[in-house]
């Protein structure tokens, strides 16, 4: 009896059946969150009032980092971003530097950079297909899913020497030309990859309790997802054309017949859409890409920039030189600035590259598209289920390396 | 609009639509629109590596960005990027805030530039204009310290709510201050 009177005011008890919202933490720790994102979720019963994503947790510093290190060195921190798109970061991060640098690349590089890129993004929506669907509890397509990836991990493996983390472009062309063999590789790759889609769809896309899951979940209009920045498959799920590659087309992408895939309604069933669509898109274009590989140069005739071939530096003394140049002091980069925009597997990815001249940039910044992505969810989740949250999460395909960095 | 939007995407060369819509001449047809309205909106205008960039009076950022994003012909309705830049604690002024802007009807793009001094170093926020914006400003004010006046949720995004100093600034130290700590 005493014991109730003893209880401190905030302490009470106090019914009141109406009052029936609360704040829940999901994550860091869930496993749906794809990484270490935390949501916190105002929830009425199972109606999401209000999801407000906390996120920095994998923090590390990285655009710091590059005023501290040298343009060349800059484009293994890229890697570490966006860790399901490594290639597409060294593109948009080397372009950047090239830009500033007023570069030509050889025909062989950029078609190589297409060709590594475009099986980049197979890989990534192939993650993100797997995960996606583990988390609506589909578990057997992550195993087919990871199957394919691990056949473009060993290719990318076998041109760079890195699986997730290749560093496969450099400042000026390439690390290394192809190793032999390696188009029959990927021929043996592109001949399965289409029967592998085919098994997904059968196993996931016709899933009618996928399919209740997703439809009508997580809206956004074209308006909304253009005001909140949505790229990528995340805004051409809502139906605007958009596709970087064609309209700012880099690296040789306006020489390639693609299709621009949207999709209408705007829900998670449209984002899920627009990625299965892409990859044949991708698959496609790699098919383009292996046909305009020709023989040639794979670095630019840039000597201070570029690192020169071994065996020239065993004859050239002035290749000798330059090597010693470029990695003990760097290249100067002319000062100016620049915004370079590709079309990453997520959606646009832009660096920022600020120059003050000398062999360090002033400012490098990385607009992630997964960190703009997002800073929508709130707007799509509300009034959303609990379980919805997590195909919301998933259709948005977020990667927290890129937005902590 | 939508159907006439798309036939331009398809036409595959971003730089013809908004040349043929405006006068002027042909190198910056954005800036050049832009100082024809409103003179008094554009302190410097750059052009270089093949991107435009403008330099804006931080009190007309706002009436700016709305113009670009209303404006007939050039309808900026995506903010691509919102980042800051420290040029130094010697340099007056010290600090930079970067718009990058594109348009995705028209596919071109734009640098807005407003430049801030660092005893005063505070902007009016966009968010009312594009709402992408919101996490942007958020990035700027916890890595540079910059403020964004009327935004609507202005807190530290990326590192803890106690945290002392703006990483990103130049005289902030690579590795932090030591004994790390977050008190």
């Amino acid at each position: 009896m005493s014991a109730t009177l003893n209880i401190p005011p905030q302490f009470e008890i106090v019914d009141r059946p109406l009052d029936t919202q609360m704040t829940i933490s999901m994550g860091p720790q869930h496993p749906s969150t794809h990484g270490v994102l935390r949501l916190e979720l105002v929830l009425d019963g199972e109606m999401v009032v209000k999801a407000t994503p906390d996120i920095g947790y994998l923090h590390t510093g990285m655009e710091k980092l590059f005023e501290y290190r040298k343009y060349q060195q800059g484009i293994v921190i890229t890697d570490r971003m966006d860790y399901l798109n490594p290639l597409g970061n060294n593109l948009a991060y080397v372009m950047a530097v090239e830009k500033l640098l007023q570069i030509e690349i050889p025909e062989r590089a950029q078609v190589i950079r297409v060709l590594m890129c475009e099986l980049q993004r197979i890989a990534s929506h192939l993650v993100w297909l797997g995960t996606h669907a583990l988390d609506l509890g589909a578990m057997t397509v992550f195993f087919y899913c990871f199957r394919e990836r691990e056949k473009i991990l060993n290719l990318i493996e076998a041109a760079s020497g890195g699986r997730l983390t290749p560093s496969y472009f450099r400042i000026g062309g390439l690390m290394m030309d192809l190793p032999s063999g390696f188009e029959r590789r990927v021929r043996q790759f592109q001949d399965a990859f289409l029967s592998a889609l085919g098994e997904f769809h059968k196993l996931f896309t016709g899933n009618r309790i996928f399919q209740k899951r997703t439809q009508g979940v997580g809206y956004i209009s074209a308006e909304d997802a253009i005001d909140w920045g949505l790229s990528g498959p995340s805004l051409r799920g809502s139906g605007v054309e958009l596709d970087i590659r064609r309209m700012n087309p880099y690296t040789g992408y306006e020489n390639y017949d693609f299709e621009i895939v949207t999709e209408a309604d705007g829900d998670v069933w449209a984002r899920y859409l627009v990625r299965m669509r892409e990859m044949k898109e991708s698959h496609r274009i790699v098919d383009q890409a292996l046909a305009r590989l020709q023989p040639g140069p794979v670095k630019a005739d840039a000597p201070k920039v570029v690192l020169p071939d071994r065996e020239a530096m065993k004859t050239h003394m002035d290749a000798l030189i330059h090597h010693f140049l470029i990695v003990a002091e760097g290249f100067d980069v002319p000062a100016g600035e620049v915004y370079m925009p590709i079309e990453a597997s997520k959606g646009e990815l832009g660096v920022y590259i600020k120059s003050t001249g000398g062999p360090k940039p002033a400012r490098v910044h990385f607009r992630g598209p997964s960190f703009v992505n997002l800073s929508a969810l709130p707007h799509m989740s509300h009034g959303a289920m609990v379980a919805d949250i997590v195909a919301i999460i998933g259709s948005l395909d977020i990667v927290l390396g890129e937005i902590d960095r | 609009m939508e159907a006439q939007n798309t036939q331009d995407g398809a036409s595959n060369n971003p730089n013809s639509t908004p040349a043929n819509t405006l006068e002027g001449p042909a190198p910056s047809p954005i800036a050049a629109a832009l100082q024809r309205e409103h003179p008094e909106w554009t302190l410097e205008i750059i052009e270089a590596l093949g991107e435009t960039t403008i330099v804006i009076p931080r009190e007309h950022i706002v009436a700016t960005c709305a113009f670009l994003k209303a404006a007939p012909g050039l309808e900026f309705n995506f903010l691509a990027d919102l980042c800051g830049f420290d040029r130094g604690p010697e340099e007056e002024p010290r600090f930079e805030v970067n718009y990058h802007l594109f348009s995705t009807t028209r596919h071109h793009r734009v640098r807005l530039k407003v430049v801030l001094s660092e005893d005063d170093a505070h902007v009016p926020t966009v968010t009312g204009i594009w709402r992408t914006a919101n996490w942007h400003e958020r990035e700027t004010y916890d890595l540079f310290g910059l403020g964004f006046d009327d935004h609507p949720d202005l807190r530290r995004i990326l590192l803890p709510d106690d945290w002392q100093g703006h990483a990103l600034r130049k005289d902030f130290p690579l590795r932090g201050y030591e004994p790390y700590s977050l008190e």
